[in-house]
């Protein structure tokens, strides 16, 4: 078994009193893809700010290769990490400029990468178009080769396909599979849509109502659900 | 046309004014945004405070802050050693205190107007604050070139602080909006509105170039 990336325990977040997540433990493996799974208000974006080092949790303790992560946290281990959002924004500048944007920040040379990048993402036509003119499903993609651009140790995506017609999905979600296939990066996916957890997870972690309530390999998680309302995900109900 | 003024004066006076202004205007501008963008990224107890006295700010009138300014400069107030009274650095100072408060609340404003989001994706990028802020700025680019015009309108055609700081002293602290006020008191209306439309050109002129920096701006977010 590979060793932890992330390591979360007895993380408790809490907004004006209010507890929005609390994770007793959960671990991410070294390039494993885990899906996080659950309803809307699950938790689930909180966990991957978290993940991403963009807030610190309420109480508990978060580990990163071992190490626990003390907030703030220093930029050379930020930069191990990042997030396709749900929502992209771009900024007002080329599709270029904007998937070369974090390498720029590193003072890395970008014009290779980005351009091989932008291919392989079907974009290599719009590099010179301005971001604020691309349709959702290309801004999205574009989000998508920014973070790549960056070789992150951690890939976080926050239901990156949710607003997607089925081209774009399957190109982002081709994207995916040929990170987890190649294992150089570790992956956390969060999603709404069972059939995309099915095809993509190592690993299934299910929030509700703040809470983890259930974590399994991917098809014990979908074989053999334990908790009822991972069941009931499991087979497409409503889960409020 | 009887007037005071010659071709060479008149010369001196445009010089002047875009000297004094222009000056007033890079001050406020360096120190206005930065501290737009601190007000708008940063919260802590009596910021409330502070952003309604830069929105007064954003109306005070130019005479009140030559009045001060005047009290601040006379030989027996507190800045009196300096020797600027009735000087152009006089007339810089009172000026960039008129405009230093537009440059910061609308530099404040645009950065706000933002997408918030963009700013956790930048981070989330591996942006450290000094690359987010630029980012940040660099994409509130429009709002911040409108401080700065905004700013510029707001002092090179006052009149108040410039002639109780600088007296309207020919070849000296003579401007283009004190010398149409010294033109109408004599009567030379027809020079006082040649004077208007000369200032109106200026303001023209370098709205123009400021309005062309909003898509020149160059983004580069280094290391």
């Amino acid at each position: 078994m590979s060793e932890p990336v992330f390591e979360l325990r007895q993380v408790e977040v809490t907004y004006a009193g209010r507890t929005v997540l609390t994770v007793d433990h959960l671990e991410v493996r070294e390039h494993e893809a885990l899906v996080v799974v659950g309803p809307n208000g699950a938790g689930k974006s909180t966990l991957l700010r978290l993940m991403n080092f963009l807030e610190p949790p309420t109480s508990g303790e978060i580990r990163f290769q071992g190490e626990p992560v003390r907030f703030p946290v220093p930029l050379a281990l930020r930069r191990r990490v990042t997030t396709v959002f749900q929502r992209p924004v771009l900024l007002h500048r080329t599709v270029f400029d904007n998937v070369a944007y974090g390498l720029r920040l590193r003072g890395l040379e970008p014009a290779a990468l980005t351009a091989a990048l932008l291919k392989e993402l079907d974009l290599g036509s719009l590099s010179l178009a301005q971001a604020s003119s691309l349709s959702g499903g290309e801004a999205q993609r574009v989000a998508l080769a920014r973070a790549l651009a960056i070789e992150p140790e951690v890939l976080l995506l926050d239901e990156p396909t949710a607003n997607l017609d089925p081209f774009n999905l399957g190109l982002v979600e081709a994207m995916i599979q040929r990170l987890r296939a190649e294992g150089r990066s570790t992956l956390v996916l969060v999603t709404h849509n069972v059939f995309q957890a099915r095809r993509l997870a190592d690993r299934v972690a299910m929030l509700h109502g703040g809470s983890l309530i259930e974590v399994a390999q991917a098809a014990e998680f979908f074989d053999r659900p334990r908790d009822p309302r991972a069941a009931a995900f499991v087979r497409g109900e409503l889960v409020a | 046309m009887i007037s005071q003024i010659d071709s060479s004066a008149l010369w001196e006076i445009i010089f002047l004014t875009l000297q004094v202004t222009g000056t007033a205007l890079a001050i406020s501008a360096v120190l206005g945004i930065p501290l737009g963008a601190l007000l708008a990224f940063t919260r802590f107890p009596g910021r409330r405070v502070l952003v309604a006295l830069v929105y007064t700010g954003m109306g005070l009138p130019p005479v009140v802050v030559g009045l001060v300014v005047y009290l601040l400069l006379s030989r027996s107030g507190p800045l009196g050693s300096l020797g600027w009274l009735f000087t152009p650095p006089a007339m810089t100072m009172a000026q960039a205190v008129i405009a230093l408060p537009l440059v910061i609340g609308l530099t404040m404003t645009s950065l706000e107007a933002v997408d918030p989001q963009l700013r956790l994706q930048l981070q989330s990028l591996g942006a450290d604050r000094r690359q987010e802020v630029s980012a940040l700025l660099s994409e509130a680019r429009a709002g911040v070139v409108a401080a700065v015009v905004a700013g510029f309108g707001g002092i090179i055609s006052e009149v108040g602080a410039a002639m109780l700081v600088g007296g309207n002293i020919a070849g000296q602290t003579r401007v283009l909006s004190t010398a149409i006020v010294l033109e109408t008191r004599m009567g030379e209306f027809e020079f006082a509105l040649v004077l208007g439309a000369l200032l109106l050109s200026l303001a023209f002129l370098v709205n123009i170039l400021l309005l062309r920096l909003q898509h020149r701006i160059p983004y580069w977010p280094g290391r």
